[in-house]
């Protein structure tokens, strides 16, 4: 046998073994040494074995006992969410690393606009719910230390003050190693290791005892499974209902609880290790629920009728002899509750502290976070009061439970309060309509359901609710019976309790979210949270043009320590471009510090901090914009998509219309040729009848002779003039030509074009000259101007139909240069005509003139190349055409103008 | 190079293969342990009660093959992804 002594000196050097391991983890983490075994994945899964308790290592035995394999449900829920960390542990690692969340609380205030009446709730939540898990610790270790008192010769043995003692080590290793430092997220290292070294040890233990029990004791893997199926639970007993329940509570519970956020979120050092734990931890779950039905089996076989259960696992190697097997199992036991006392405990009172006690703390002192005194030094007192709180609660509740009730029903009680927070939780990082008030009244109706059904009803008919409550209902209403809600009885009373409170919570949750609405803050965090994987960037809501740096500044250094502060503070300097000074007060930077400090006192509390330096958030228009980052996405892509239809439209237009020129261009060409063509074929073919009559017929009279040589030769004329004409057109129309600028006067310049059109044979034609100002002297290529004019008037002569033909040319100047206006008594040109008169070979019709079509489109080409233009002018009667020409081209001076051309 | 292609592209398919089977795997777990709904249970008269050696072989048969499910995909897309996440732009901390 074990004495009692004996057990406590082992059980203490275990304990300074734990102080020592904390203590050099602690000590190489700041010397940055054995980073790679403390930031391991092996770590991290290790540290998620908190999740099994002294519930597990103890309680499971028990639970198998009593019923069956209905205990394995509670590491099945766990084993799926683990499993599906792609669904929603990823999202809520990175929600908890981009938003620098300390806690649970945390996060779902956070989510909900930094909201603190949140926080206080769900913390004060979390505590009751936890309480009564913590009483379950420190309960199996009195227990287990009174199966070796009752077995050795230890009478004086006390379990109050056992239990006091165990609390009062647990506090002390808390408060040593978990409030160390302030900011959460630098891992606590020493807590971190223990705890992974306590998981290998209750691992260990558990596989020790089972082994030995199926191999020693139960001869074998077959015998052992013979021997189990010819046991009291030897068949599947577990109603469905109460299995699937089970299930969904544990999976639940699992990412809820304030523990297990701790080291799931908080303490994760990247995301990989996640997916390593996705195998890893249900392997350690497997493990851990292995051999449990086997050592309930063959306790109830072997340990006397009345025995303990719960203690199977401690027993059963004590009534063998095996003293060194029922010490290291008496260890793992002791792991289990001691490394879950001591996480639950630093999550809980960091929620404490950071949600109830600094809130109060800041509203008592308001308007002075700049005032003198160690903001730092409260967070941390705050923090180890909340520690020794929080253990003496569990305490009171330990001794006012009288630590009867089977560890198994303490268990479920506390999952399903926790299991309360899941609907604001995944609301919160899944649907963007969730709002503060929708969670706020599914938690509060889902939590007031799990009072009135699970943890009342458990202290027992008569404790704390009347036996008249229990049959009757409160206040006499039947609907209102703790285990028979709204009148449906006979459901099992964990089920029912589980099933009505998260689904009234999910309901009341989903329904006022969907008639409220959010603030703006809480819309941004919202955007933030539900598309956390999209963009991790921080959110912005200060507006810090009052800030004061050296305000920020002192308060920083109370909160994060004076060379930390002033480091965060050089490095924000630097990056604004600022060398040996304080950053400006800049959004970002604000923002940045907020998140910095909101590692140390949570966000809620920061928020408030900040807020009273720089004088209140408000949100800014870029924010608004976030906020509506969808739908200014999409508005902006059916922007650019309508702009793009447009420009698309735009060069489709374009292309039609160049398509058009072109075919107008290639009838043009082909029309030119065809003109062109006949142009040249009509003079070739009277030259040739011509000259062959000139060469076939022998008697011609010298005056037929003449006259036929005569036309040959006018028709060569003519062909000359024509392709001179063609090769005049195609220079001017190919920009070679060079100008031959001269000065003259316009009268003069007038006199050679008249006289020159005038002359040879041809139809009379009267020209008036009406002038305003005589003496006006060009200045422009005179020669090009002169076939301009010649061309004009011969027109005119040629085409003019009255009786009495007359030619008005009219000079006037004009702001924009000086117009000549040729109009002749004619009778016009049809307007249908008009627009094509400037083309080529265009002639009128009917008329038998010498011209071949040119002369117009020449006088176009010449005019635009001196700067300006001949246009036909649409008058009542007669043609009219304007020359007009600019002004550049007017020479002041009118004196002597001289025939001096330069070329 | 054509066919370097081809081999990265089957690659990233089979990456995006592996990661639908990460996302389904928890739901098959859940299907295979929801199974015991339909055991029979005493006292319902629904036919003889499955023996406690067949249900403990089936769950935790169901639990190593989720494990070892989950340690396989981890072995083809989280080293591989790891491998991949040298090229992404740091995420602010």
């Amino acid at each position: 046998m074990v004495a009692l002594n004996e057990l406590v000196i082992v059980c203490l050097a275990y304990v300074a073994g734990l102080f020592l391991v904390a203590f050099l983890a602690e000590r190489a983490a700041l010397r940055g040494k054995g980073g790679a075994l403390l930031r391991s994945p092996l770590v991290y899964t290790l540290s998620l074995s908190i999740y099994c308790t002294a519930w597990t290592f103890y309680g499971a035995v028990g639970y198998a006992a009593r019923s069956g394999l209905e205990y394995v449900t509670i590491y099945l829920g766990p084993s799926l969410v683990m499993i599906g960390w792609w669904w929603g542990l990823r999202r809520l690692v990175r929600i908890g690393r981009s938003q620098r969340v300390t806690s649970i609380a945390d996060l779902i205030s956070s989510r909900y606009g930094k909201s603190n009446s949140l926080a206080i709730i769900v913390t004060l939540m979390a505590v009751i719910g936890v309480t009564p898990y913590i009483a379950l610790q420190l309960q199996s270790v009195v227990l287990s230390l009174s199966i070796f008192a009752a077995n050795g010769e230890g009478g004086s043995y006390n379990p109050v003050s056992a239990a006091l003692w165990v609390a009062a080590g647990l506090a002390l290793f808390t408060v040593l190693f978990g409030t160390r430092n302030l900011n959460v997220n630098e891992r606590h290292h020493g807590v971190v290791i223990a705890v992974a070294v306590e998981a290998i040890v209750k691992l260990v233990a558990s596989l020790a005892v089972g082994i030995f029990v199926v191999w020693s004791l139960g001869g074998g893997v077959e015998q052992t499974l013979a021997r189990v199926d010819a046991s009291a639970i030897g068949e599947w007993q577990v109603q469905g209902g109460r299995w699937a329940t089970l299930t969904l509570l544990s999976a639940a519970a699992f990412v809820c609880l304030p523990r297990m956020f701790q080291v799931m979120v908080v303490e994760n050092d990247e995301e990989r290790h996640l997916q390593i734990a996705s195998w890893a931890f249900p392997l350690y779950l497997m493990l851990m629920s292995l051999f449990v039905v086997p050592i309930a089996v063959v306790g109830l076989d072997l340990m006397p009728p009345g025995s303990n259960p719960d203690l199977f696992v401690l027993s059963l190697p004590l009534s063998q002899g095996q003293n060194g097997l029922a010490m290291l199992s008496f260890l793992g036991g002791f792991s289990s509750a001691t490394s879950m006392v001591i996480v639950a405990t630093l999550a809980l009172s960091t929620m404490v502290s950071n949600h109830i006690v600094m809130p109060i703390w800041l509203s008592t002192r308001h308007g002075s976070a700049v005032q003198s005194g160690d903001v730092r030094q409260v967070v941390l007192l705050a923090r180890r009061l909340s520690i020794l709180l929080i253990i003496a609660l569990g305490v009171l509740y330990y001794r006012i439970s009288g630590g009867s009730a089977a560890l198994a029903a303490i268990g479920t009680i506390s999952f399903g309060g926790v299991a309360q927070f899941l609907p604001a939780l995944l609301g919160g990082i899944f649907w963007r309509g969730a709002t503060r008030s929708g969670a706020l009244c599914g938690l509060g109706i889902g939590f007031a359901i799990w009072v009135f059904t699970m943890l009342l009803p458990s202290f027992g008919v008569g404790a704390a609710l009347s036996a008249e409550i229990f049959n009757q209902g409160l206040w006499g209403q039947s609907w209102l019976r703790p285990q028979a809600l709204f009148g449906i009885s006979g459901l099992d009373p964990t089920v029912h309790a589980v099933v009505w409170s998260l689904s009234l919570n999910a309901l009341a949750f989903v329904a006022v979210s969907i008639v409220s609405f959010p603030d703006p803050i809480e819309r941004l965090q919202g955007a933030q949270f539900v598309n956390v994987l999209e963009h991790s960037g921080p959110a912005r809501n200060w507006t810090a043009s009052v800030a004061g740096s050296e305000d920020l500044m002192i308060m920083a250094q109370r909160i994060l320590g004076a060379p930390e502060a002033q480091a965060f503070f050089r490095a924000e300097a630097e990056a604004q471009g600022i060398t040996g000074g304080l950053p400006e007060p800049t959004p970002a930077f604000v923002q940045a510090l907020e998140r910095e400090l909101a590692g140390s006192v949570g966000a809620a509390t920061a928020h408030a901090m900040v807020s009273q330096i720089v004088g209140g958030t408000s949100v800014s228009v870029q924010d608004l914009l976030a906020v509506a980052d969808e739908s200014a996405q999409m508005l902006e892509y059916s922007n650019q998509l309508e702009q793009k239809s447009r420009e698309l439209t735009e060069t489709a237009a374009k292309l039609r219309s160049a398509n058009e020129k072109l075919t107008q261009l290639s009838l043009q060409k082909d029309g030119f040729l065809s003109q062109i063509s006949h142009e040249l074929r009509t003079p070739m073919t009277s030259i040739r009848s011509f000259s062959e009559i000139l060469r076939d017929a022998g008697k011609l009279s010298e005056a037929d002779k003449t006259r036929y040589a005569s036309i040959i030769h006018s028709e060569t004329l003519r062909l000359t003039r024509l392709l001179d004409e063609l090769l005049d057109l195609s220079v001017l129309e190919n920009g070679q030509v060079t100008l031959r600028m001269g000065q003259d006067r316009l009268s003069d310049i007038m006199d050679r074009a008249v006289t020159t059109a005038l002359a040879g044979a041809g139809p009379a034609l009267a020209v008036r000259r009406e002038t305003e100002a005589p003496d006006i002297v060009l200045h422009t290529d005179i020669d090009r101007l002169v076939q301009v004019f010649i061309n004009l008037v011969s027109n005119a002569r040629k085409y003019c139909d009255a009786a009495e033909p007359a030619l008005t040319i009219r000079t006037s100047r004009h702001a924009g240069g000086l117009w000549i206006d040729f109009v002749d008594n004619g009778s016009g040109i049809d307007a249908d005509v008009q627009s094509v008169i400037f083309e080529k070979f265009f002639r009128i019709s009917g008329e038998e003139a010498e011209g071949v079509g040119l002369g117009l489109a020449i006088c176009q080409e010449i005019m635009s190349r001196l700067g300006g233009q001949v246009i036909y002018l649409p008058i009542e009667s007669g043609t009219a055409f304007r020359v007009s020409l600019p002004q550049s081209v007017l020479v002041q001076e009118t004196g002597n103008p001289g025939k001096t051309a330069v070329s | 190079m054509p066919a370097r292609r081809l081999f990265l592209e089957r690659r990233s398919y089979r990456m995006r293969r592996a990661m639908d089977a990460v996302r389904l795997l928890p739901f098959v777990g859940l299907a295979l342990w929801m199974v015991p709904l339909l055991w029979a249970v005493p006292g319902d008269g629904q036919g003889a009660p499955i023996p406690m050696s067949s249900a403990l072989r089936y769950l935790f048969g169901v639990w190593v093959v989720l494990i070892l499910g989950a340690l396989g995909l981890w072995w083809r897309t989280g080293r591989g992804a790891a491998e991949d996440g040298a090229d992404d732009p740091p995420r602010p901390r």
